[in-house]
């Protein structure tokens, strides 16, 4: 395996530049610097909001450093709140090339997005100047969520994900799974798992925060699909999430855009501190997954028994389909058919062991199904957490537009 | 071959459905054999035992929710005749399992 090694040591898989929107009123020239450059390794992520936001700020620095960037394109309107300079500084100080481009000040929409077609190419050339070295099993940060989850999902996709799981942790990477909204009704035996007992506790917190969130929210994170695929309740859903957890011990708890601290198996908590702020903590999948990139997962392992088709910038996605009839009418977007668990074709173990040689061959440079399709969604909204607050207690606000 | 129903954990009280099975297709169940009343898709659970009204429904060995009618061997059992134990479920048309 070969990996691009950047300043802080880490090794990204993939070697890309993106190109960044700071607010909606950008995200045009962005896009169409992204479409004019017409390079696969391009992409296009961004922020839509006007207000500044602790926690976007740091996804947006965590993910314009994560390993498998090369490079980034700032484009901001000018106006906005976000703070372009301290995005900038941090990807400078990273040692990866950047521009940032001010439509207010670089004439406008054609002007712009001209500018951003020449810094793009220039910074995808410098970029893949890049050797790439050698990388280890070890090196891997593997995030796991799902989306679309039915009654298959917990006796097949999901748990052929945890069986992946405990083979990589056996080889000293790093997994981190999720969506703490959906580990309501696991919380105790996930208690069980927890390397000592005050991670036990924290664990427990967790899970009641997101039940106290979703309560206010009025829905728990349960879609009409997952009735229609045989899910009754919350917690029935959750245990069968669960289960992409695999069997080993938990090591720790980390929110977005925080990086593990050592190598293991890390539960993300999605849900922000506080009473219930910007709404529901991730509104579709893709927030999901780009939390996980955010905190450094190379590939994301997506299972879905309703099915998805989904990809993501930045870092590959692999899909893993729970439900036999599901992925013969969506196979060309299935990377893995884990319906055959469900057929008696196949056993967990042979489907988790099939998962892991695929995050071998994707993490060696063989593309994921959405990736050949070239998906590559981006979602990114405001949250709040403590622990990103206090790092930017100074910021000024900057109210939108009428400003 | 693949099996029609599926039991997770020895100790539940529902059985996982692994293949489309159709109204008035004969199903067996501890032996004994019973006419399902409808189509149950994959994915889905029959009951097991009989279950009275606010017993705990047990998949994976673990409680998933509770009966909110008594619900026969047999029977499919989903949001028509079960409910969360933490938060009610939605469906496009209405939320179910609220007071």
């Amino acid at each position: 395996m070969k990996g691009y090694l950047r300043s802080d040591g880490r090794k990204g898989i993939r070697n890309v530049v993106v190109i960044a929107y700071l607010v909606e009123c950008a995200h045009h020239v962005a896009k169409t610097i992204v479409s004019h450059t017409n390079d696969p390794d391009v992409q296009l992520i961004g922020f839509p909001g006007c207000y500044p936001n602790d926690y976007s700020l740091q996804m947006m620095k965590s993910l314009c450093t994560h390993p498998n960037v090369g490079g980034v394109v700032l484009v901001s309107l000018g106006c906005e709140g976000f703070n372009r300079e301290d995005l900038e500084k941090t990807i400078k100080e990273s040692g990866r090339p950047v521009e940032t481009l001010v439509i207010q000040k670089a004439g406008g929409t054609t002007s712009t997005i001209e500018q951003g077609v020449t810094h793009a190419k220039a910074i995808l050339e410098s970029a893949q100047q890049l050797e790439p070295v050698n990388m280890s099993i070890s090196e891997l940060v593997i995030g796991t969520i799902c989306g679309g989850s039915d009654g298959t999902s917990g006796i097949s996709a999901n748990p052929a994900v945890g069986v992946c799981f405990d083979r990589l942790i056996e080889q000293d990477a790093t997994c981190i799974f999720e969506e703490t909204g959906e580990l309501i009704g696991c919380e105790h035996i996930m208690e069980e798992r927890a390397e000592t007992p005050e991670l036990g506790q924290k664990l427990l917190q967790c899970v009641e925060k997101a039940e106290k969130y979703y309560t206010k929210m009025g829905y728990g994170s349960f879609a009409p699909g997952n009735a229609e695929g045989g899910l009754t309740t919350q917690e029935e859903k959750s245990m069968g999430a669960y289960a992409k957890s695999g069997a080993s011990l938990i090591n720790g708890i980390i929110i977005p855009g925080e990086l593990p601290s050592k190598k293991g198996l890390f539960l993300m908590d999605v849900v922000p501190d506080g009473e219930p702020t910007f709404g529901f903590p991730n509104i579709s999948d893709n927030a999901e997954i780009v939390e996980m990139i955010a905190s450094g997962c190379h590939l994301t392992l997506f299972t879905t028994g309703r099915g998805s088709v989904v990809g993501s910038a930045i870092s590959p996605v692999i899909k893993i389909c729970a439900n036999p009839h599901t992925y013969r009418n969506l196979s060309d977007d299935m990377d893995i058919n884990a319906g055959t668990v469900i057929e008696g074709i196949k056993s967990v173990e042979e489907v988790g062991q099939e998962i892991f040689d695929l995050v071998v061959e994707v993490s060696r440079g063989k593309e994921s199904k959405s990736e050949a399709l070239g998906h590559k969604e981006f979602i990114l909204t405001y949250k709040h957490f403590d622990s990103n607050q206090a790092n930017n207690a100074n910021t000024e606000f900057s109210p939108a537009c009428g400003a | 071959m693949t099996a029609k129903l599926v039991t997770l954990h020895a100790n539940d009280n529902v059985l996982i459905c692994c293949q489309q099975l159709e109204a008035s297709e004969q199903i067996s169940i501890n032996g004994q054999d019973y006419e399902l009343l409808e189509a149950i898709d994959l994915g889905h659970k029959v009951a097991k035992a009989s279950i009275n009204k606010g017993e705990q429904i047990i998949r994976y060995g673990v409680p998933i929710g509770s009966a909110t009618q008594n619900i026969n061997v047999g029977e499919h059992v989903h949001i028509h005749n079960m409910k969360s134990d933490y938060i009610p479920s939605h469906t496009r048309q209405s939320r179910v399992g609220e007071q």
